[in-house]
């Protein structure tokens, strides 16, 4: 028995709630952290690339190939008729995404071909020498086209309504209604999307793909091969970044790689070059939201009546679900009394928007905190003045009902609101702003103090499903493997923590092993915000169903009862007998115990009609708060964004260091969409910011100048979270609206605040100036 | 001992490197990848952009021949390009006992790196900052990074990862460079070419002149070759368009081409001087130094040249118009001598300039600025750093009395060239030198300038912003604070 090493060290390293490095943090700064493109290629392995076609709108009358294909080093080109079984990849199942564009073109940039060729260099050459007829046909480029074509919709609208909006706005004492356009934006991912698919025996494809969906890439491979999902195996150690654009848009090159690597027997290889990527694959949605409100003299918001209108893109994608999530955050944190909100998913031809960070919600957000300011500026009040008016109250105050009839009970803005606009000190620096404005002839300020509320679970219930799979092995070192894939967001690092809590091991023996397929089938995409959520508790499931196994093992071998045996600290103590993990292990093997177990977990709780616009889409909500502010040169519309302050609510966090990271990151993120990244088509529907070159993510000296960020340190999730914690990826993204409305307050003192600026995204400085123009002289 | 002239010889972290089958497309990184497998250096743009493939390259500079260690864009960097250069990538940065270098330590103290695919390029660009400078401003740290992408971190992390390692200075022993430094130098003095390197046949090659002589004579006998100086442009040809640019000529080790000479009339600046090596000496010239801080990168600005600035005829290249507002002019060399011409009529139309076949770029020379001449350059983008120009905007006048009595105003991004305002300058000559003076020559821009819509910016936003630079001129001339400025300190 030993017991010198518990009594020096009466903690494991790595439990929950520690501050723990990102797991492969060493190998990212050597180098040596290997992205699909690292991995030694199979010998012969061959390289794909993308055939784009250069019309928004046409049918293709001839697309002659045959240049391509005879350029030395070319080994074939596909085409839609070489998919074997199906040229559909469309993830909702409304066969209106198909891997290669077949006859028709429905986007500037649409792959119509592939070239398969022994470098990636000839691929690339070949694939721009196809020629290509078409028949131009009438193209609907932004959402303002589609809506004088028509409107067509690629998916079903949603509306959410309760009371009488309609009859409220025309009773109301003052109504206001105005229109904002929110700019999408590109993912950015580092790592730009990659297949490698490696063909095996009888029907079997192996595809290392980087992928926030393991499982949905099996599928399509699948469905495209004509193989049972059993047949295909899909891996995934690490994605250099996804935020969402690895969602569902890596299927369409694991698609085409596995179709190459069946036809030619060969292992095929799909890195489109950045400007493929950004071109040929979905972004954030932009929206028109056109609202219409009803207020009080205070500022008391009595009705809200919106239309989100979003440019879908070509297909369906998850526009459905995001715009649906746009509703569900067209209230932030405000009660609304009467409410009818419309989305209005339209068709256009541009590549299919997709998931980004926020899923819509941040678009909701967005146009929300539009409706408080322009109440505001229409009273002559600090638009936070008419955030406290219209929160969210407590369980008594009847005013706790969303626009889908959920009920919030674990309401904690105004705590957050009220510490933050004290430790910022948000009344004095604007007053101070205000005066400073009033003498500085050039350079204006402005400050923002704006709350976020964002709703936990994916919308579709289904979906809020995992599994895990723990291995202990008989040397006492576990195996950790779970659907959730790791992206940059820490989710390996904080279910690890949660398995060398749950045995009491260091995390020094817990091995973090790559995303498969094989391992946990049926998986839901590493979205949402749910990683931890839901694979944090499948682990630890997995790891009950052992130690429960364990514990009786220990309590027949020990003679004593199952209260007795404890998990401490690298041993298990049985009785007063502390027995090293690792021996202990070796004692159950011996004794024929299984030491491995399959955990599963399902989000209690929710439910949602749809069709019904009711139910309880989510199982809790993160809040958090911003207070931003900016200075703006109103000769050029160039700003600075001066200081940031952040208070944010993760529950009681997993990994206080990884949480910070995902709300600064998130944060700065959130800010590029709204001011610097701007997505650009020319008249042929042709994006012209396809690069980095110029399509502009904020660089080390974009953000704010000073940053102070904290966690809300005594939120406790309400409801039963792994360690009560509560999912942090997405809800930070929206915090950065402050600075919108920081820059919108800095516009807005050119006509002395009497006027909304009504600033459109991305506020980039052509539109700070422009807004600065149209107050100039009111 | 005798230079082998058909081959490109350098140092790779630490193996010498001779290689006899390049082709002048070959890229340094693909060489690290997919020839070498040193994967740690990754691809994100393949345009200078991310600096994902951010590494150093140390070379010999011009007559001083002191060892200077830069950091590159590999996805843009031609292996042809490398002769007599020592390239470190980021797997030669630990100790061999796996100790890491104190760049990346201080990664992972401060969590810098989340998805970590830009974490190699962003430890190479902060090595390349530790390497030069003890005790970094945060606006020194920023600078570093402007080539430098990260989408996940925020950079707060970096920038308290970069300040703490700043104060770790272990032994020479732990820091790779500094260990080598003397060796590699010698090492790279014998490296140096001392004829004409040509690899490859007919017109499909590439060469690389010792000197300027057997530059002229090279293009003679290949007058449509593509001369190669930073490949900051070059390269996107390449990697973006495909395009062939055989028979290419890299210049980039020209001695002759890098010097900088002062004297009292004025400062010439051989075409091969990086913006980097520019720098001190156009800082002289009031805000140059800080619109070169804004063009492109660290790692472009290391490469990049004011030469290359103006060869390509961009018409929104940024060192342009500051230079035709100074009145600089430029050398053309060729087989048959030389030839001076003013630097705006170089600019003939949009991708056409005055470069006869043969001629090379040899020098510009930047008259002082006299005394009592006022001159500003502001450059007008969607993101601050590291992005291209919507427009820009150079002013020089002068005063007699009260009034104007010379103008020279310059634009990029406002016609198809770079292009003087010479309606405005006419508004102004001869007025006094006043807030409605200034006024009533806005209009004028009218006159100069239809600019176009494009992704940068309106046409509208472009007029507007440039009529509003004229009135940012006067009001800092007459000490009003007109321009925003995010730390006082310049890096």
């Amino acid at each position: 028995m030993d017991k010198s090493t518990f009594e020096e060290r009466q903690t494991i390293a790595g439990p929950m709630h520690s501050e723990l490095r990102h797991d492969s943090a060493h190998k990212h700064v050597a180098g040596t952290a290997d992205y699909i493109d690292d991995i030694p290629e199979p010998a012969g392995t061959l390289h794909g690339a993308l055939g784009l076609t250069d019309r928004a709108h046409a049918e293709i009358t001839d697309m002659d190939l045959s240049t391509a294909a005879a350029l030395p080093g070319v080994v074939c080109v596909l085409t839609a008729k070489d998919m074997p079984h199906s040229n559909d990849i469309s993830p909702t199942h409304l066969h209106d995404e198909p891997v290669l564009a077949d006859g028709r073109v429905q986007f500037h940039g649409q792959p119509a071909f592939a070239v398969i060729a022994e470098t990636r260099d000839i691929a690339r050459r070949a694939a721009r020498l196809a020629k290509i007829t078409y028949r131009d046909l009438p193209h609907m480029i932004d959402v303002a086209d589609a809506m004088a074509g028509g409107g067509e919709l690629v998916t079903p609208p949603l509306t959410l309504q309760r009371g009488d909006a309609e009859g409220e706005l025309e009773r109301a004492p003052r109504r206001l209604k105005g229109r904002m356009r929110i700019g999408g934006q590109e993912h950015f991912y580092l790592e730009g999307h990659i297949a490698l698919a490696v063909p095996g025996e009888d029907d079997e494809m192996a595809v290392w793909v980087s992928t926030q969906h393991p499982s949905e890439v099996q599928h399509m491979v699948a469905q495209v091969l004509g193989v049972p999902s059993n047949a295909v195996t899909v891996n995934v150690r690490r994605m250099g970044g996804g935020f969402g654009g690895k969602e569902t848009q890596g299927n369409q090159f694991a698609a085409l790689a596995a179709v190459a690597a069946r036809k030619l027997r060969r292992a095929v290889k799909f890195r489109p070059d950045r400007d493929d990527d950004m071109t040929a694959t979905g972004k954030r949605h932009d929206f028109l939201v056109d609202y219409d409100v009803g207020f009080d003299e205070d500022g008391q918001i009595l009705a809200v009546h919106a239309t989100y209108a979003a440019r879908c893109g070509f297909s369906a994608d998850l526009s459905g679900p995001v715009t649906d999530r746009a509703l569900f955050h067209a209230d932030n944190a405000y009660f609304y009394p009467h409410v009818k909100l419309t989305s209005q998913p339209l068709k256009t031809n541009t590549v299919s928007n997709t998931a980004f960070r926020g899923f819509g919600g941040p678009q909701g957000m967005v146009g929300c905190e539009r409706i408080i300011e322009e109440v505001a500026y229409a009273l002559g009040k600090d638009p936070l003045e008419i955030r406290k008016l219209n929160f969210y109250g407590d369980g008594n105050s009847g005013r706790n009902i969303t626009p889908y009839h959920q009920t919030i009970e674990d309401n904690i803005i105004r705590q957050i609101v009220d510490e933050l606009e004290t430790s910022a000190d948000y009344q004095a620096r604007r007053a101070a702003i205000i005066d400073f404005n009033r003498s500085s002839r050039v350079i204006r300020k402005g400050i923002a103090l704006t709350p976020v509320k964002f709703g936990i679970s994916f919308t579709l219930t289904h979906l809020n499903q995992a599994g895990a799979l723990v291995h202990v092995y008989n040397d006492g070192s576990v195996h950790l493997n779970h659907g959730g894939t790791e992206m940059g967001q820490g989710l390996y690092t904080k279910v690890a923590q949660v398995l060398a809590d749950s045995f009491q091991i260091d995390i020094g023996r817990v091995k973090i092993t790559a995303t498969t397929t094989g391992k946990v089938p049926n998986t839901s995409a590493t979205a949402a915000s749910s990683g931890s959520d839901l694979n944090g508790m499948a682990a630890f499931d997995a790891a009950r169903q052992i130690k429960e196994r364990l514990v009786a093992f220990a309590a027949e071998r020990w003679q004593t009862t199952a209260e007795n045996v404890t998990f401490v600290p690298n041993h298990v103590k049985i009785g007063e007998e502390l027995v090293p993990f690792a021996e202990f292990i070796g004692q159950a093997y011996a004794a024929r115990v299984q030491l491995s177990a399959a955990g599963f977990y399902k989000t209690p709780k929710i439910h949602w009609d749809r069709s019904a616009g009711r139910g309880t889409p989510f199982y809790y909500f993160a809040y958090g708060a911003a207070v931003s502010e900016v200075s703006i040169d109103t000769l050029t519309g160039e700003y600075l964004v001066d200081r940031v302050d952040v208070l944010h609510d993760v529950g009681r966090s997993l990994n206080p260091a990884i949480d910070l990271g995902q709300i600064e990151g998130g944060f700065v993120q959130g800010m590029g969409w709204l001011t610097t990244e701007e997505l650009w088509w020319d008249e042929k529907g042709r994006l012209r910011t396809h690069a980095p070159s110029t399509y502009k993510i904020p660089l080390a000296s974009d953000r704010p100048k000073i940053f102070n960020v904290r966690l809300a340190e005594w939120s406790e999730n309400a409801e039963k979270t792994i360690g009560r914690s509560k999912a942090v990826g997405e809800p930070p993204l929206m915090l950065p609206i402050s600075v919108l409305e920081a820059l919108s307050m800095a516009v807005a003192s050119i006509a002395d605040y009497r006027e909304c600026p009504r600033l459109d995204t991305p506020a980039t400085p052509e539109r700070i100036l422009m807004a600065v123009e149209r107050l100039r002289g009111r | 001992m005798a230079q082998a002239s058909d081959s490109i010889r350098f140092i790779l972290n630490d193996r010498e490197v001779a290689l006899s089958d390049v082709a002048p497309t070959d890229t340094l990184l693909d060489f690290l990848r997919l020839e070498r497998r040193l994967t740690g250096t990754k691809e994100g743009c393949a345009e200078g952009d991310c600096g994902a493939c951010t590494v150093l390259v140390g070379r010999l500079t011009g007559n001083s021949e002191s060892l200077v260690y830069e950091t590159v864009n590999a996805c843009i960097r031609f292996v042809g390009s490398l002769n007599a250069t020592h390239a470190v990538t980021v797997e030669h940065l630990a100790a061999s006992d796996g100790t890491l270098h104190p760049v990346q330590q201080a990664m992972i103290d401060f969590h810098g790196s989340q998805c970590g695919f830009c974490t190699p390029g962003i430890v190479m660009s902060l090595y390349g900052l530790w390497l030069t400078k003890d005790n970094p401003s945060r606006a020194a740290i920023e600078k570093a990074l402007q080539g430098n992408l990260c989408r996940c971190t925020g950079y707060e992390p970096i920038i308290r990862a970069a300040e703490a390692a700043a104060k770790e200075r272990p032994s020479a022993v732990f820091d790779p460079i500094t260990r080598t430094r003397e060796t590699v130098a010698a090492r790279l003095k014998a490296l140096r070419a001392t004829e004409t390197i040509v690899i490859g046949k007919g017109e499909d090659c590439l060469i690389v002149p010792a000197d300027t002589a057997g530059l002229a004579t090279v293009l003679a006998e290949h007058p449509a070759a593509t001369i190669v100086a930073g490949a900051t442009d070059v390269g996107l040809w390449v990697t973006k368009q495909m395009r062939p640019i055989n028979p290419a000529v890299f210049i980039n080790g020209i001695a002759e081409l890098q010097k900088i000479e002062s004297s009292e009339a004025g400062l010439t600046i051989g075409a091969g001087v990086s913006y980097t090596a520019a720098f001190e000496a156009l800082v002289a010239y009031p805000t140059f130094g800080a619109l070169l801080d804004r063009i492109g990168g660290e790692q472009v600005r290391n490469m990049g040249t004011i030469g290359g600035n103006i060869a390509n005829g961009s018409p929104i290249g940024d060192s342009p118009p500051p230079l035709i507002a100074l009145g600089a002019t430029v050398t053309l060399r060729s087989k048959d001598g030389t030839r001076p011409l003013p630097l705006e009529d170089f600019f003939i139309a949009y991708g056409k300039q005055d470069r006869r076949p043969g001629e090379f770029l040899e020098s510009i020379f930047v008259p002082a600025l006299p005394a009592g001449d006022r001159f500003a350059a502001y450059k007008v983008t969607k993101r601050r750093d590291e992005d291209i120009s919507a427009l820009l905007g150079a002013f020089r006048i002068s005063l007699e009395g009260d009034r104007v009595k010379t103008a020279r105003i310059a634009f990029g991004g406002m016609a198809a060239t770079p292009k003087r305002a010479k309606a405005v300058e006419a508004a102004l000559l001869g007025q006094p030198w006043t807030e409605d003076t200034v006024r009533s020559a806005q209009t004028a821009f009218e006159t100069d300038f239809q600019p176009i819509d494009d992704w940068r910016a309106t046409s509208a936003y472009r007029m507007l912003a440039a009529k509003n630079l004229l009135m940012r001129f006067f009001l800092e001339s007459i000490g009003e604070e007109a321009q925003l400025q995010r730390f006082e300190d310049v890096a």
